[in-house]
């Protein structure tokens, strides 16, 4: 064998592992998502303590740590309180770009919602804009089932 | 100078093959509130958080973070330390440490895991090296197997002897209501369970648990003033042996024989099985209940399988091992090797219940991971020196 190991081929592996993850939403969670699914309403959850309202639910308050019992409904109508515009195409992005993601604050909730704008034209979304969400026809309790928020 | 720090207290979940009804961060929440319950504190006394699971077992890489809902971390100093199956015992030395350190009083320890949540084969596959291991070998099962048939084949014992540790934990387990498998089962049911990898078959080997167990852990300021009768770290040691899996000395395992005897050197313990009253070992198959004790120096290399046989490591024995029932009851991988730390010191405490084994001054704990790495803790009644 030379020592001198200069012009030697790298060799590379692939990897051809795939985890199989699935993921328990828990009895919080999945209230709130057979709620979406199934009534099609957004609920939320309050600290019996502080009164934050929490969108998405928490089973306990993460300032308080104790536990939150009080369910409400909220919204349906809310405000943005921020977006981006995703414009390049990735795996992750299951929606044709551009592709406009927004924190929405239900009306009554303390906290805001990781979503999507659906808007014709991405340069009309804005901080402060009231918007209302958009179900989708076939729900199966994820957050889609909620399609995306217009303008109210 | 270090802190002498001591367990103020412990809490876990009752573990189970999954829990449907909550997500991690309420199941790691569920052990935090027993563990302050335990203590007699709030969330407001804890000073920091050390947490942990296994990489890739949930696929959220971020859990320190992510886990604050349950862990009670908001706004408060948090670190997550992982090192696949030693998880959970490095927890409980890295808490040993931060808190031995004066930086901090009160530590809060937590380590976790919802095993049902992913592929556990393919998930401990990603430990292991990509070029040379992982395309001619899978998973946890086939190392043991490899280790459990070099010792049958040196001394000749047989799967039965093997068996006779999993009766022994299965039945420990009953007496523990945390414990996943609380069944007793026969030798008979051992060997006729199905073989997974020759010699070890499905009753020799740990189940794939959900669970979570917090530790809290206080400096020699303030430990005897929040828990009166604590259980004091007297010393800890790892060792790691091996980068490829032919590296490892089969039948024998170096990890622990050279952690153990540096521990044992570090605390003044001279012989062993005469002076420590009960050991947390984490074993994860049967085998491992002959081999490593040995190893430990418990007992001559070799001898193993007749000192169980013995009825010596049962309780009410002579050093009764896992009260608990072990991790062949129970294994919710990131919480296994912090569970043998809260029952060690549960049963320095004197709170083990139903598994208390009377009147312990010192306790052990072990971690196992992998690639065959160790960890190991001593625990005693009085305040080291």
């Amino acid at each position: 064998m030379c020592a001198d190991l200069s012009g030697i081929e790298p060799v590379i592996y692939k990897s051809g592992i795939n985890v199989p993850y699935h993921w328990w939403a828990g009895d919080t969670a999945s209230a709130f998502l057979t709620a979406l699914r199934d009534r099609q309403t957004i609920t939320a959850i309050k600290c019996g303590s502080c009164g934050m309202v929490f969108v998405p639910p928490r089973k306990t308050c993460p300032q308080c740590f104790t536990p939150n019992t009080q369910w409400l409904e909220v919204g349906p109508l809310g405000t943005v309180t921020a977006f981006t515009v995703a414009r390049k195409q990735l795996a992750a992005i299951k929606d044709t770009v551009p592709v406009v993601f927004a924190l929405v604050k239900l009306d009554g909730a303390s906290t805001s919602m990781l979503h999507k704008l659906l808007l014709q034209n991405p340069s009309l979304a804005k901080a402060g804009m009231r918007v209302k969400p958009r179900f989708a026809q076939d729900r199966t309790g994820t957050i889609l089932d909620i399609q995306g928020f217009e303008p109210a | 100078m270090a802190k002498r720090v001591a367990v103020v207290g412990t809490g876990q979940t009752f573990h189970k093959s999954h829990r449907p009804d909550v997500n991690g961060q309420e199941l790691i929440n569920e052990a935090v509130q027993r563990a302050l319950e335990d203590a007699d504190l709030t969330l407001k006394d804890i000073d920091a958080i050390v947490i942990g699971n296994m990489d890739h077992f949930e696929g959220i890489n971020y859990v320190d973070c992510w886990s604050v809902d349950g862990s009670g971390g908001t706004m408060k100093p948090i670190i997550k330390l992982t090192t696949g199956g030693t998880t959970g015992s490095t927890l409980a030395i890295g808490g040993y440490h931060i808190t031995a350190s004066g930086l901090f009083d009160k530590v809060l320890v937590i380590g976790w895991e919802k095993n049902s949540e992913s592929d556990t084969t393919g998930a401990i596959t990603t430990a292991f090296d990509p070029v040379w291991d992982r395309l001619v070998f899978a998973g946890a099962i086939a190392a043991l197997a490899a280790e459990g048939m070099a010792y049958m084949t040196e001394f000749g014992i047989t799967d039965r002897d093997a068996a006779r540790v999993s009766v022994r934990d299965r039945k420990h387990a009953c007496n523990n209501p945390h414990a996943q498998l609380r069944k007793e089962i026969t030798i008979e049911d051992v060997l006729a369970s199905p073989m997974l990898s020759d010699p070890v078959h499905l009753l020799d080997v740990c189940p794939r648990t959900d669970g979570a167990c917090a530790v809290i852990m206080a400096s020699e300021d303030v430990a005897e003033k929040i828990c009166p009768n604590p259980a004091w770290i007297w010393g800890t040691a790892n060792r790691h042996t091996y980068t490829y899996v032919g590296d490892f000395k089969l039948g024998e395992i170096d990890s622990m024989k050279y952690a153990a005897a540096e521990l044992w050197k570090k605390c003044g313990i001279r012989e062993p099985r005469k002076e420590i009253d009960v050991i947390e070992l984490y074993q994860p198959y049967s085998f491992a209940g002959i081999i490593w004790i040995e190893a430990m120096g418990i007992i001559p290399r070799g001898k193993g399988s007749e000192y169980i046989w013995s009825g010596a490591t049962d309780m009410g024995g002579e050093l009764p091992i896992n009260p608990s029932g072990g991790v062949i009851a129970c294994n919710p991988i990131g919480a296994t090797g912090l569970i043998r730390c809260a029952e060690a010191c549960g049963q320095i405490r004197g709170k083990a219940d139903q598994r208390q084994v009377p009147d312990v001054k010192l306790a052990v704990s072990t971690g196992f991971g992998g690639c065959y790495w160790t960890d190991i803790l001593l625990y005693g009644k009085k305040k080291p020196s």
